[in-house]
């Protein structure tokens, strides 16, 4: 009987409302629940983005700007160059680094995998390197289609590499890989850097991750490419719960693993590239937002990515309006406020963990 | 005790309605001078094999044979290099994946188990295969989820997580999660491993029911010869890559076979309690025993 018995120290059984053989629908009662908060607070932090900053505008006023703008008023010129801009591309910045970081450590069974592990981040950096010091370009605008550019030929030729060999493409691998690469171009940025003054200048504010001052025009060019990874990721989610029982589990129950995980890079890709080609390498936005999804609705990687797409956007903009805040009038970047915040949030995650794996 | 995987009995029939296959039409797995190899390594060398439908069929042999290697070709897991293997007459590896998926079940040696993860929910993901990008959770799913549950004893686990079980336990939820799938045929490797030895003869216990009671076919990799004997119908013993005998365990099991297959002097006694062969390991040191 010993093995039937619990050890000591086990938890008592989870307690949550599933019921025996109805736990599929449990997890989509929370899932929709959770949808729900997250719209109404994600709605909140909007209006927040668009009232406050550098100086406060009303809500009256934001209305106005938005439905009725007034020519020559400042608040209105404010709310509608400057804040909607980095709002949306907060919003459809956030959404893409949460499902692209649920994805990745979905694809790489690893808890700790963000979108950079492919090497994603700093292909982008990369390229928009060479593309200020080696080709004078000067302009966020100028810089996205390089940023894009970075991001598709790293993961190209890490997937590549890390498909080498007759098992193909491993979760162990595709993680080596991805950081061999990242530590060869943080190396070559280091040379281009220390060399090149003037580049560093420039580098220096794109690299930092930022959602002011990017043009609309940005956000525009990117969104076919977000809404493609996005359509993905839907499809991500049922391929990701077979391949997390492991690879002969997942063809067991008849999934191809190799298309399954190609699927999941090419989405990546599409969603990561799109974030860092409009608003600079933001980490830890990919890495904290998955672990938060799954502390509400658990593994099913189908609720997780729904999640991540609206936990995402929500981390970003309120360190974005968080950083417009501490330092009025001036600002400290999104990039650099999320990682404050993050950190905290995630050791709480993992402390969290710890006493339920026991 | 051993009595926690009692299967209700009610079960039999319905298990073959649900996949609209009938009970009568027996599924076909064959091996065709299979060749398996890992990289440049062959490690199985033209295996020829039918598996009995219906029946339960146990491979043995020493470690590194190519057993576990073979189960995973079985389970259209592993591509064979040359040869190939057949479902009911067609090449496995032309088949879609999903296809092959509803009718093979494959319990692999090490299944992961996603950090907080129900039993239940684990159980559910055995319905992959009968599943869409675009066709959800359905009735059928939710019978076939709680078939596998009452046929393992499992319904008052439902909601726990499966990293709260025991082994014994964890073994039944994995063994659920391929009912679930609903498959004719059931490929399982070492399905025993890690259990003590009131588990193992739980599990094997419960394997040869579902086998009488639904007629599915069931294929093990086991490392415990004497449990291999009591439970197979059919006993496959490799050695080095190849199929060294196969037939009924009685016929096949015999103290020349043991030296072959595992380099090992034993004597092979009638087991007392069902008949089967029984083997007894001379070893180095039976003196001190004696």
């Amino acid at each position: 009987m010993s093995a039937v018995l619990e050890s000591p120290g086990t938890p008592p059984p989870a307690p949550g409302p599933e019921g025996p053989g109805a736990a599929p629908s449990a997890t989509g009662r929370r899932g929709v629940l959770a949808v729900l908060v997250l719209l109404a607070l994600l709605a909140l932090t909007t209006l927040a983005s668009l009232m406050w900053g550098a100086r406060d505008i009303a809500p009256g006023e934001v209305w106005a700007a938005l439905w009725s703008p007034v020519d020559g008023d400042n608040d209105h010129l404010v709310v509608r160059d400057l804040r909607v801009p980095r709002t949306l591309i907060g919003l459809v910045g956030g959404a893409a680094l949460g499902v692209a970081g649920a994805l990745m450590q979905g694809v790489t069974r690893n808890p700790i995998a963000d979108p950079g592990l492919l090497g994603i981040n700093s292909g982008a950096s990369l390229a928009v390197i060479v593309a200020i010091s080696g080709l004078g370009v000067g302009s966020v605008g100028g810089y996205l289609w390089f940023a894009f550019l970075g991001a598709a030929v790293a993961a190209v030729v890490v997937y590549g590499a890390a498909s080498m060999g007759w098992e193909g493409v491993t979760p162990v691998k595709l993680a080596l890989v991805g950081a061999a690469f990242t530590a060869t171009a943080t190396s070559i940025i280091t040379v281009v850097l220390l060399t090149d003054q003037r580049t560093l200048g420039e580098y220096r504010f794109w690299q930092v991750g930022s959602l002011a001052n990017r043009p609309l025009d940005v956000l525009v060019t990117v969104l076919p490419f977000v809404a493609a990874g996005l359509a993905l990721s839907f499809a991500a989610g049922r391929v990701l719960n077979a391949l997390a029982l492991g690879d002969d589990v997942a063809r067991g129950l008849g999934q191809d693993v190799a298309r399954g995980r190609l699927l999941v890079v090419a989405a990546v890709v599409l969603l990561c590239g799109s974030a860092v080609s409009m608003a600079g390498p933001i980490a830890f936005v990919g890495l904290v937002v998955p672990h938060l999804a799954r502390v509400v609705v658990g593994p099913d990687y189908r609720w997780i990515v729904v999640l991540s797409m609206l936990l995402g956007p929500l981390l970003l903009l309120v360190a974005d309006v968080a950083g417009r805040l501490v330092a009025r009038p001036g600002e400290v970047e999104a990039g650099l406020v999320v990682a404050v915040i993050g950190a905290p949030v995630l050791l709480a995650i993992v402390r969290r963990a710890k006493g339920v794996a026991s | 005790m051993t009595t926690t995987t009692a299967v209700p009995v009610a079960a039999p029939q319905q298990a073959t309605e649900v996949s609209g296959i009938a009970a009568s039409d027996p599924v076909r797995l064959s091996a065709r001078g299979v060749h398996l190899a890992y990289d440049q390594r062959t490690v199985v060398h033209g295996v020829d094999l039918e598996i009995p439908p219906g029946r339960v069929t146990v491979i043995v042999g020493a470690n590194g044979c190519g057993k576990s290697t073979l189960l995973r070709a079985l389970a259209r897991v592993l591509r064979p290099s040359r040869g190939r293997v057949e479902l009911d007459g067609e090449d496995l590896q032309r088949l879609r994946p999903k296809d092959v998926a509803a009718v093979l079940g494959l319990l692999p040696q090490q299944p992961l188990a996603p950090e907080g993860i129900t039993v239940a929910d684990l159980v559910g993901r055995g319905r992959h295969p009968h599943q869409g990008a675009f066709r959800r959770w359905s009735a059928a799913d939710t019978e076939a989820v709680s078939r596998a549950l009452a046929l393992t004893d499992l319904h008052d686990l439902a909601a726990r997580r499966v990293e709260e079980l025991s082994g014994g336990q964890r073994q039944r939820v994995w063994l659920a999660m391929m009912l679930a799938q609903d498959p004719r045929i059931m490929l399982l490797d070492e399905p025993t491993t890690y259990l003590d030895i009131a588990h193992q003869v739980d599990l094997l216990d419960l394997l040869a029911d579902l086998n009488e009671t639904s007629g599915t076919t069931v294929v093990m990799v086991l490392h415990e010869l004497n449990l291999a004997a009591r439970y197979a119908d059919h006993l496959v013993v490799m050695h080095e890559g190849r199929v060294l005998r196969e037939g009924a365990p009685a016929d096949v099991l015999d103290a020349e076979c043991v030296q072959a297959a595992f380099g090992l002097r034993a004597s092979v006694v009638p087991d007392p309690v069902t008949g089967a062969p029984m083997v007894v390991p001379a070893g180095r040191r039976r003196g001190r025993v004696a």
